[in-house]
């Protein structure tokens, strides 16, 4: 009996079972696929647009023209003044985040109480969470405004404002990930500090920070490479213009900017402006995904390994 | 005995200690300023919003079709708003919750359940891990050239919930891969032991065990793909939809594109409709977070 129900066992639609097995890896493993695919999608209609583009436009005058005017007569293709407005707003953002999200961090990580971290931490984490067309339009009734108040000659649309909202937005970026770091450094360093007579100030600045470093680094590259793809907010707020200006309160176009533009009005799929928005996402492409290598390069080189 | 005090390594003759203390009380206050930047912009944020639009949320603007002129907003007026960006939205979302379930489980349970550890496996993690920073504009590309053109699906609401799905699906297979780890290899080993196969035991033991964990991680991932603009703008969704959709296949507007619309519109008061759709946006989002929350606190077993 006992022997009979074990033979029974093993075999019992052991054979459909197994097919369905079978089958149903072959499903996931699809799923997974598409994840690939996705990458390769991207490369190829980036790729495939971009040859398009530059086959009407040289791609000297495309990576060194400093005038933008795929649309409007008379044509000229020169990426650098959306690059730069693109950079102006990354380093704008920078300026705000980085001092702000870094020491949030140290007082998340090493003053505040287990208590009000958990409290701190997730309601600055709603920042990341408000869709980005929401900064675009405080910005716009709100950021602008109080700039206008301070310099009156600051425009409707400036760079300025689309750097503060962006810098806003990144804060919990570069305030989580690098808490993250700091709390991974093990209280053995910050004992041994204390025990040669170092303050709280001293160790926060000269052990966690330094020890922490990888992370904190690579928060501030992910950050700045969100700040580089951001669209909405930087349209609502920086305007349409692409130019060249060390004038923060002047209007400026980004890259993502441009993108839009492009993407609102009726362009035919043979024109040139279609074909541009290829060229330029395929920059924007380029510049995001070399900063989230060398972030991640960054984060695995330069690891302190603790026990 | 007090003599010997002021000779004491602890006295402190220079104000050294009493200078590092300053220095000390400075930077804790610094670093508390700091953080309170970011809650006194959130708070600004919400304020902002919320004294921007105060009396402009009514049941017309849930109800009716946007219009091009401020005077039909308001009371009295002949009445209009977000309804077709709203229905929109919904669609939308819900579709795209179809497609992003099915991929992102299926994606994340052959990642965590049935493939070995190799080079593939690591090959698709790193992917995933790059996706997730590929700008979002840069998928409204994708589904621009792939799913407007190439497959000639149009600026559908279709077109979109696919674009939206590929946005969100390294999240969602990345939130789903935790929770399928969360689920102890015991109960596994359990299953293998009375012989089930190994679909059995993800569908019977592994996925339902888990289940909390991947609604909650896709219920924030769709709360993300429901305030994006850029996609769906570049697939060409429309700015202003007079009729809510009616079909897969049939042009949609949704509430973002409806709010940049409206924010864009230089006719005065219409900050006041931008930002009555933004209260309309930012509750749903509210909404689907608490619901999140919801499941995680109701089924965490930690708690």
């Amino acid at each position: 009996m006992s022997v009979d129900s074990a033979v029974d066992i093993t075999n019992q639609g052991s054979d459909i079972d197994n097919r369905k097995n079978g089958f149903v890896r072959y499903v996931f493993f699809s799923c997974a696929l598409v994840t690939i695919l996705t990458t390769l999608g991207i490369i190829l209609v980036l790729v495939q647009g971009s040859a398009e583009f530059f086959a009407e436009v040289s791609i000297v005058e495309y990576l060194t023209g400093t005038n933008w005017s795929p649309v409007i007569r008379p044509h000229s293709y020169g990426v650098l003044p959306l690059i730069w407005g693109t950079l102006l707003i990354t380093v704008g953002s920078a300026i705000i985040a980085i001092p702000v999200g870094t020491l949030t961090a140290i007082y998340l990580s090493e003053y505040a109480s287990p208590r009000v971290r958990r409290t701190i931490k997730p309601t600055l984490e709603i920042l990341a969470g408000v869709p980005t067309i929401v900064y675009g339009f405080f910005a716009l009734s709100f950021i602008t405004p109080l700039l206008q108040g301070v310099f009156p000659q600051t425009g409707t649309f400036n760079a300025a404002a689309g750097a503060i909202v962006v810098g806003i937005m990144i804060i919990p970026m570069v305030s989580s990930l690098s808490e993250d770091a700091m709390s991974a450094v093990p209280d053995d360093l910050r004992n041994a500090a204390y025990g040669l007579g170092a303050t709280k100030f001293e160790v926060s600045t000269t052990v966690v920070v330094p020890a922490s470093l990888s992370g904190v680094i690579a928060s501030y590259i992910l950050a700045l490479s969100r700040a580089i793809g951001e669209t909405m907010a930087v349209t609502l707020a920086a305007g349409m213009h692409p130019q060249i200006t060390f004038d923060p309160l002047e209007p400026i176009q980004t890259m993502t900017a441009y993108m839009v533009q492009i993407g609102i009005s009726d362009v035919s799929v043979d024109s040139i402006g279609y074909k541009s928005l290829f060229a330029v996402g395929m920059t924007l492409f380029v510049m995001t995904l070399s900063m989230n290598l060398f972030s991640m390069w960054i984060k695995s080189r330069y690891r302190e390994e603790y026990q | 005995m007090s003599t010997d005090t002021a000779r004491s390594p602890f006295t402190d003759e220079s104000g050294q200690i009493e200078r590092k203390r300053q220095i000390g009380r400075l930077f804790v206050a610094i670093c508390f300023a700091s953080t309170l930047v970011g809650i006194v912009a959130l708070i600004a944020l919400i304020a902002d919003v919320i004294y921007e639009s105060w009396g402009w949320v009514t049941w017309e603007f849930l109800t009716y079709p946007p219009s091009q002129s401020i005077e039909n907003y308001l009371p009295g007026g002949r009445g209009a708003g977000i309804y077709p960006a709203l229905i929109g939205s919904i669609f939308l979302i819900a579709l795209t919750a179809v497609f992003t379930i099915f991929l992102g489980v299926g994606a994340a349970v052959y990642l965590e359940e049935y493939a070995p550890e190799s080079r593939l496996k690591s090959f698709i993690e790193a992917n995933i891990a790059n996706l997730a920073g590929v700008p979002s504009i840069v998928y409204g590309l994708l589904g621009l050239a792939i799913f407007v053109r190439a497959m000639q699906l149009g600026s559908s609401l279709i077109a979109g919930a696919l674009t939206l799905t590929l946005l969100i699906l390294p999240i969602v297979i990345v939130s789903t891969q935790e929770a399928l780890r969360a689920v102890p290899d015991s109960q596994r080993q359990a299953a293998y032991g009375v012989g089930a196969t190994q679909w059995q035991v993800t569908r019977d033991v592994v996925l339902p065990r888990a289940l909390p964990g991947i609604m909650t991680g896709t219920i924030l991932s769709l709360s993300r793909a429901i305030g994006e603009t850029a996609p769906i703008l570049m697939i060409g969704a429309a700015t202003s939809m007079f009729i809510a959709p009616d079909g897969l296949t049939s042009p949609f507007s949704a509430m973002p594109m409806m709010i940049f619309e409206w924010a864009t519109l230089p006719q005065a008061g219409f900050q006041h409709v931008a930002a009555a759709g933004i209260v309309v946006l930012l509750t749903i989002l509210l909404l689907m977070n608490a619901i999140a929350i919801f499941i995680r606190n109701k089924y965490d077993p930690r708690s």
